[in-house]
């Protein structure tokens, strides 16, 4: 067990580093950092002094390390255009992405785990088959056209909730929903087959001899069970919530840092999109750790299976 | 002598490709029709497109622009579902729509899928140090955003068709390099191949002749939804427009074009939207099919 923990923070670390040094490479082939300092008109001696100074001609390994000591200490460079630091912009996002994520795993969670425990408890019946047409349209939309449609109806010509940007709680639930809707796909299958697993085990029959209502012995007995591997995965999500961010805020102008990204790419404001590159990089392989090291502690089983 | 007893239990036992491709073609008759037809449709589009579309999908007609479809007031057959803010035919522009998305995802299949299948296949028959290695490298990739990471690609090197190839290509082969990696770890213990060993194949061919046949079908079948899934990044990424550039013809380029006109417009964003929505479908219900046929152990793939 405590290998297979050491293991995986191993492989947390190459994939932080991975990205890191991804990063930093695609930063120095975006082109040459000095123009962005210096005018037009200054001299060739003026641009090598500048070039000296911030390192630009130390070999590459030796400006990664300078890279990387300030990635350490949360120093991820100033905003071009912008002019404030990476991080205070980060910083100041997060909480309009984290609560955006929050809201579309809530929704997502409440349509797709009644979905799979009845498809699961009803198998082969009309609600296992509206469960796999929901879970295969979820999985085959393109978000971001699901998104504009959806603005389309409910805010532009419904007029029930507001069309863009983030206001109150009505203005959580279209993006909620269309950032939530491409992962109901992945959960009713899970809890399908989760509560598959667990129906079929010794204790709900057990449940059932004792005479307890198949309510009871399916929503608290059986269910309870089958969420471990739900919940674990729900970690993954969240991950893909971060990177999915860029286009659900795209459609919605959700002022989080999907969106901050975006319009960095299109300022050619380089720093704020490595920024939020690594951090929602970083971000990613934490939860992974985090839900392997979970899994194996919850289902022993799995340091077998793994390899 | 051992090779002479040995080779029929070879045979039998690792179906020859051009069997396989009968077996394909045999089981198709069982196909389910509606993806297939559309499949069929998606594939004829893309083959011929200059010879389908009505107009040149590039082609500026701007005293006809925002024509409606031709089933509203003004709307004429001519230009059945209208025409864009440059006057450009829109069924037109998704006809040809379907040659760039398709052929973006059959160059990312060919490419990553190749490297793929090649480092699965070295992963899990050589085991040891290559598989630690490999192993750590498709992880390291699969833990990428790969939005974000296509944005910062794109904004160092520009948009382009090929760098759009050039960064999707890696996430793929990390895919297929875990799922053959799995498939071959299997095979290798299985007795036609400790047999094929004991009577002396060196390496390379027991791989080429054993192992490659019996992963095909998880390759195809994983290519087929592998090239669903490419679609619908690409059109997100031609959406946030750091995908395929101006003026060609992407689906998600369209919907990106059309959101501006939304309320007035609607057939801009309608159509390539559900271009995407539809040509996903019959890929993911044809690769299911695909999936649930070939490989009937595999059904959760």
């Amino acid at each position: 067990m405590l290998g297979y923990i050491a293991g995986r923070i191993l492989q947390g670390i190459i994939n932080i580093l991975f990205i890191t040094v991804l990063v930093f490479l695609l930063a120095r082939a975006s082109g040459d950092p000095v123009e962005a300092f210096v005018p037009d008109e200054a001299s060739a001696a003026t641009v090598e002094l500048i070039k000296e100074r911030m390192g630009l001609n130390d070999p590459l390994h030796v400006q990664y390390w300078i890279f990387f000591k300030g990635l350490l200490v949360g120093d991820l460079g100033d905003s071009k255009i912008l002019k404030e630091p990476v991080t205070k912009l980060l910083v100041e996002r997060l909480p309009a992405t984290f609560s955006l994520a929050a809201t579309a795993m809530f929704i997502a969670m409440v349509m797709a785990l009644p979905l799979g425990v009845l498809s699961a408890v009803y198998r082969d019946t009309w609600i296992d088959r509206v469960a796999k047409i929901v879970a295969f349209l979820g999985q085959s939309s393109p978000q971001f056209w699901i998104g504009i449609m959806l603005m389309i109806l409910f805010a532009v010509l419904l007029g029930w909730l507001p069309v863009a940007g983030r206001s109150g709680p009505s203005s959580y639930i279209l993006p909620g929903f269309v950032m939530g809707w491409f992962v109901i796909a992945g959960l009713v299958r899970l809890t399908r087959s989760s509560m598959l697993d667990v129906l079929d085990s010794d204790y709900i029959t057990m449940a059932r001899g004792k005479g307890l209502p198949e309510r009871t012995v399916i929503w608290k007995h059986a269910l309870r069970n089958a969420m471990i591997p739900v919940l674990t995965y729900s970690g993954l999500i969240l991950g893909g919530f971060m990177n999915g961010s860029v286009v659900v805020e795209a459609v919605f102008a959700w002022p989080g840092i999907g969106r901050l990204a975006l319009d960095a790419v299109q300022g050619r404001d380089f720093p704020v999109v490595q920024g939020v590159v690594i951090m929602v990089g970083a971000f990613f392989v934490v939860i992974n750790l985090l839900v392997d090291i979970t899994y194996a502690i919850v289902n022993p089983r799995i340091k077998y299976s793994s390899n | 002598m051992a090779q002479a007893t040995s080779q029929p239990v070879l045979e039998t036992q690792s179906l020859s490709l051009r069997r396989r491709a009968y077996a394909i073609v045999d089981g198709l008759r069982r196909a389910p029709l509606i993806p297939t037809i559309g499949l069929a449709i998606i594939i004829i589009c893309a083959l011929f497109a200059p010879w389908i579309a009505p107009f040149e999908p590039t082609k500026n007609d701007i005293i006809n622009n925002f024509v409606p479809p031709a089933w509203h007031e003004g709307g004429s057959w001519k230009n059945a579902l209208g025409t864009d803010k440059l006057g450009r035919d829109m069924l037109s522009r998704i006809i040809h729509g379907t040659r760039v998305s398709l052929s973006l995802s059959i160059a990312v299949i060919l490419l990553g899928g190749t490297a793929g299948t090649f480092f699965g296949l070295a992963s899990g028959f050589m085991g040891g140090k290559t598989d630690a290695v490999v192993q750590r490298g498709v992880e390291a990739i699969l833990a990428l955003p790969l939005i974000l990471v296509a944005l910062v690609f794109m904004s160092a090197f520009g948009t382009s068709f090929t760098n759009v190839i050039f960064i999707l290509s890696p996430f793929v082969a990390a895919r297929f390099a875990r799922m053959v990696r799995g498939e071959a770890l299997a095979i290798k213990e299985l007795d036609y191949v400790a047999l094929a060993r004991v009577v002396g194949s060196p390496t390379h061919r027991i791989v080429a002749k054993h192992i490659l046949p019996n992963v095909f079908n998880t390759v195809i079948v994983l290519s087929t939804l592998e090239v669903g899934h490419l679609i619908l990044v690409e059109s997100s990424l031609s959406f946030l427009g750091v995908g395929i550039p101006p003026p060609r013809p992407a689906w998600g380029l369209m919907v990106a074009d059309g959101r501006d006109f939304i309320q007035s417009h609607y057939w801009l964003t309608l159509f390539p939207g559900l271009a995407i929505l539809v040509s996903v479908m019959c890929l993911n219900l044809f690769g299911d099919w695909l999936r649930d046929t070939l490989d009937p152990r595999r059904r959760q793939l």
